[in-house]
């Protein structure tokens, strides 16, 4: 009612992951809005800004210049105004202790990068479509982890 | 002195309009008669301002009945999931149509249609969230869990759980659990 699209936010210092990600989004069933950020600095000042939109997900690559991924989710865990936007991180590595690390941190999404364009699409529609129902259902959103 | 007056219907809706959504501060785009655009989320408080501010006026925001309907089958759902006394036993497809009064093909094509999962599937997130729950809450250990929303064994929730959220039980108690522990150890 209140919400007929969601809105996301991609941070990723490559612009062929990021033509890669919002090519996918485009053919998604669900409607969505991407802003796009080249890296951490950029993606946390939009965020601080009092005049900026918060995403319902964040997409955040874990190496970025100037500010990598796990600082802007500690940064962006210990701030009241953005502590309830989901944040999903994507990365080439796939070790458990990574994966642990960055969900102790607060993350709610971990997702190891596809190498194929169909399967990158599969795993974002997946990611959508739970984060809808997240969103629409007033789920907790603290007990919300997925890995894909 | 008696005044005649002529109204132009449209540019009176159309002012009344512009003046309450300007009032309550919300970005729109009027797009015909009876039709409004709203360019920013509205916030559900800013919804029933919305709402109210405009049933001074006579007019009345129209909700799809299908959504309705759609929230009536999640209602539903939620309520067999999580109250204890509900038969789990029972199959959902009966429950859902007796309760609902419509086939439940007619229930899960609109489900479907209007929020691009299943209803199987609904139910499904519905009974891992509970899960999680009873992992994070009680002292229930997985093998009663199962047990208790009527799991046809443990190995069964197990691996729903594990297919779901890809993690395991146990992986997502100890994930939640050091959460916890370093939100504890922060002077808040």
């Amino acid at each position: 009612m209140h919400t007929d699209y969601i809105h996301i936010i991609l941070a990723d210092d490559d612009e062929d992951d990021i033509l890669f990600f919002t090519d996918a989004f485009d053919e998604l069933k669900i409607n969505t809005r991407v802003n796009t950020f080249n890296d951490g600095e950029e993606l946390m000042n939009y965020l601080n800004d009092d005049e900026s939109l918060m995403p319902d997900v964040l997409f955040l690559d874990l190496n970025m210049p100037k500010k990598t991924g796990i600082e802007c989710l500690r940064e962006i865990k210990t701030s009241d105004k953005m502590s309830g936007i989901a944040i999903a991180i994507y990365s080439t590595s796939a070790s458990e202790e990574d994966i642990e690390k960055t969900f102790v941190l607060g993350a709610n999404i971990y997702i190891k990068k596809p190498n194929d364009f169909k399967k990158l699409k599969k795993v974002l529609s997946e990611v959508v479509s739970i984060n809808w129902q997240y969103h629409t259902n007033a789920l907790n959103k603290d007990n919300f982890l997925l890995r894909l | 002195m008696k005044l005649f007056l002529k109204f132009d219907f449209n540019t009176v809706s159309k002012k009344v309009l512009e003046s309450k959504f300007n009032e309550l501060n919300l970005e729109y785009k009027i797009l015909g008669f009876g039709e409004v655009e709203l360019l920013k989320k509205i916030e559900p408080e800013e919804y029933l301002a919305l709402n109210e501010s405009l049933n001074d006026y006579g007019i009345e925001i129209v909700e799809s009945q299908k959504g309705i309907l759609v929230q009536k089958i999640k209602d539903a759902i939620i309520n067999m999931v999580f109250n204890e006394d509900t038969d789990l036993k029972v199959k959902s497809s009966v429950y859902l149509s007796e309760k609902l009064g419509h086939s439940y093909g007619y229930l899960s094509n609109l489900f479907s249609e209007i929020t691009y999962s299943s209803i199987e599937n609904f139910i499904i997130i519905q009974k891992i969230e509970y899960s999680k729950q009873l992992l994070l809450n009680t002292e229930l250990n997985l093998t009663e869990i199962a047990f208790k929303l009527n799991y046809s064994s443990v190995a069964h929730l197990s691996t729903q759980f594990k297919n779901t959220t890809g993690i395991t039980p146990s992986a997502f108690q100890r994930i939640i659990f050091k959460r916890r522990e370093i939100a504890q150890k922060k002077p808040n």
